[in-house]
């Protein structure tokens, strides 16, 4: 994703909250962001699973890659590349490389709710094909200390991640360009 | 110009706590000439400089998080356990992250008892002074903050931001015509400080230093008479006293963990409505068993955090409700004396504006799926409002000390109790339901009702009365048991008011200013 010019057309300076392919965002994965919706689970593919090893080494390739699928649908932004949510769970992985506890409860929880998805859908959970059949999984363990704490991480890790920022319409930091006082803080034009 | 005043020196005066009271009570002190001022603060000395617009990043730097409590029937027990108040842990205090509300209190907030008669399952108390008392004081406190659009600042009123237009066009379209913005920010350059640039992040710390902080206000003119120490990272344990049961010395942690004692000639304790209570039970002796100034065990009791609850609305079009200062209209037309609507007291709407990463915390607190996610694709299009309503005294509602459990500094964990009055519950779910028509009459598409946030105007727990047996301090702060100690906070209001209280803390804080000088002039402290 590069600098978007602000779309002045109606008046009022706003976020055109859309993800430009350039070459170089491609070779990073931001074409995933095209893909993930439409190809779902089966984006979390093979290749994929080499660069969760490497970036999951103490929850391993098979227990970050069901934690990416659950990420997303914890937090489902279509439009957001799948790079996002694995920055997203990344303190889940910091967390259990630090205290083997914490690693035991995801790699538990990761293990139960597979089970679960195997008991009612003959798959495990990354593998089931339709989200309200995974949600239905999730809401059966949304009090469980697992879901709480991969829900509590995310909702930090994931909204405070400065990349995802324009994406969904909110602009950060403004000091340093002068604040809002020449940019549109009173541009409102259709009330 | 820095001062140093000696430990052991007994003329010491000594001001816990540099916020909105303590600061500026050190400053008009100082102004008036009194000497050998010592402000202790727990917190860390920031500057402008260590400011970001970031909401996290400065949470986790300036917020108070030394481990508290919740409990009570409130939902913070479940939602932020450990989390019940939201302040400021550093040289400023809360007036680092207040928001910049600054409204002068209704003549019947002074007398809540006799308007309202008695309240089942409440405590409410008039106070000992009227709002004709204080109105001399509201007028020094605005033009000393800067208070946009007032008579006493001179200041022109904030300019309108979209947040403003589209809360004030709603307000409008359902029958309201008292929108307000009484906002403690320059709206052009005054008192030494910039203009607002409208930069938003008035919360995180004001990078220009437009909106009132005593952090670049009362604290620095304090230490430039010449007449006050700072001594920030310096955690009051104890107040300590003599045989007389006068208070004769402060005991505190600094910043290398060591126990220091200053003596005192007067202590003022401004700490904020959780931790001034505390420190007053923390320093129990034989004398005073239950509590330093608790004759009447009314210290740490009679909590009150308004009557609160918040929602945001997604509009048709982009807001950009980031974009300005944060607050963006005020409506007022609920807050006059109304018993009609089936509740005591009232409140005010303020829109105020929340970023993204906020937002996505506290719009629905566990909440996930694309419920969450279709909202929060859509912050561009938001406003967000913020229901402050006067909030019913419980006795049962306070500060307690755990039995066990002790911080960083060997104290007693505080536990901050409280269940919501049905009073309190009427007046959140009423402000809900006018912002949710309001928000509708311009176009809104989606509300989605938001529970109170941890608390940020923490009043009540050491509070005025004219009888010592119903309070802590006398009308001018002045502890009941014990002369020469004051209490300088919201912990002294004996009613929360709908207003946000930064404004009558400093009024407060001014009068008494004048009145301890006096004392120390004649001697009798």
């Amino acid at each position: 994703m590069k600098d978007q010019p602000a779309q002045t057309c109606t008046g009022m300076r706003v976020l055109p909250k859309v993800v430009t392919v350039t070459r170089r965002g491609f070779l990073r994965g931001g074409a995933m962001a095209i893909g993930a919706a439409a190809a779902g689970p089966a984006a979390l593919a093979a290749s994929n699973e080499k660069h969760l090893a490497q970036d999951f080494p103490a929850l391993g390739a098979a227990t970050a890659q069901t934690l990416l699928r659950m990420a997303r649908d914890v937090f489902p932004h279509d439009k957001l590349a799948d790079r996002y949510y694995v920055e997203a769970i990344q303190p889940l992985e910091r967390a259990a490389a630090k205290d083997p506890q914490q690693a035991g409860l995801l790699h538990d929880g990761v293990r139960d709710l597979d089970k679960a998805a195997m008991k009612r859908f003959g798959k495990p959970y990354a593998a089931v094909k339709r989200e309200p059949e995974r949600v239905s999984l999730l809401k059966a363990i949304e009090p469980s200390p697992f879901f709480q704490k991969v829900r509590g991480e995310m909702v930090t890790s994931l909204y405070d991640n400065k990349a995802v920022w324009p994406l969904l319409g909110y602009e950060g930091s403004s000091w340093e360009q002068g604040g809002y006082i020449n940019r549109g803080f009173n541009d409102i034009d259709w009330l | 110009m820095t001062k140093n005043i000696e430990l052991g020196d007994e003329d010491a005066i000594v001001i816990i706590g540099s916020g909105a009271g303590g600061a500026t009570l050190a400053n008009e002190l100082a102004q008036r000439g009194v000497d050998k001022i010592v402000i202790l603060e727990a917190g860390k000395h920031f500057t402008q400089a260590d400011f970001e617009n970031d909401e996290w990043a400065m949470f986790n730097k300036i917020s108070w998080l030394d481990k508290r409590i919740s409990a009570g029937g409130w939902h913070h027990t479940k939602t932020y356990p450990n989390l019940p108040a939201w302040i400021v842990k550093a040289v400023g205090g809360s007036t680092v992250h207040w928001s910049g509300v600054a409204l002068r209190f209704q003549e019947h907030d002074f007398r809540t008892r006799t308007t309202y008669g008695k309240v089942d399952g409440a405590n409410i108390l008039d106070w000992p002074i009227t709002l004709a008392e204080l109105e001399p004081y509201y007028e020094l406190a605005e033009k000393k903050m800067g208070v946009a659009g007032t008579r006493a600042s001179g200041l022109p009123p904030m300019p309108e931001s979209n947040q403003t237009k589209v809360v004030a066009a709603g307000a409008r379209k359902i029958g309201y015509n008292k929108i307000i913005r009484p906002v403690a920010s320059n709206s052009q350059p005054y008192d030494g400080r910039p203009g607002c640039q409208q930069i938003g992040f008035c919360m995180q710390g004001c990078k220009v230093g437009a909106k009132w902080s005593t952090l670049y206000t009362e604290v620095p003119k304090a230490l430039d008479t010449g007449r006050v120490e700072l001594r920030p990272e310096s955690m009051v344990l104890q107040i300590q006293h003599d045989k007389a049961g006068n208070v004769n010395g402060v005991l505190y942690a600094d910043s290398q963990g060591r126990h220091v004692l200053q003596k005192a000639r007067l202590v003022a304790v401004a700490g904020n409505s959780i931790e001034s209570p505390r420190l007053l039970l923390n320093s129990a002796s034989a004398m005073f068993p239950n509590g330093l100034a608790n004759s009447s065990g009314q210290v740490g009791r009679n909590y009150m955090n308004h009557a609160t609850a918040a929602a945001v609305a997604i509009h048709k079009k982009p807001v950009y409700m980031n974009r300005g200062f944060d607050i963006g209209a005020v409506v007022a037309d609920e807050v006059a004396l109304n018993t009609q609507r089936g509740f005591n007291g009232g409140y005010y709407l303020e829109g105020l504006s929340l970023g993204l990463p906020y937002t996505a915390a506290f719009m629905k607190p566990g909440g996930w799926g694309r419920d969450v996610t279709s909202a929060l694709e859509m912050y561009d299009h938001m406003t967000a409002i913020w229901v402050c309503g006067e909030d019913m005294a419980r006795e049962q509602n306070g500060i307690t000390l755990h039995p066990t459990e002790k911080d960083q500094y060997g104290l007693p964990i505080p536990i901050v109790s409280k269940t919501y009055h049905k009073n309190d519950e009427a007046i959140a779910a009423h402000g809900l339901v006018q912002f949710r028509k309001l928000s509708e009459a311009v176009g809104a598409t989606r509300v989605i009702d938001m529970p109170a946030y941890p608390a940020s105007h923490n009043l009540g727990t050491n509070r005025m009365s004219e009888h010592a047996r119903d309070g802590v301090v006398d009308k001018w702060g002045r502890t009941h048991d014990v002369r020469n100690l004051y209490i300088s906070d919201g912990s002294q209001f004996a009613s929360s008011s709908a207003a946000n209280p930064t404004l009558t803390i400093v009024a407060l804080a001014i009068r008494q200013a004048e009145h301890i000088a006096g004392q120390l002039a004649r001697g009798a402290v």
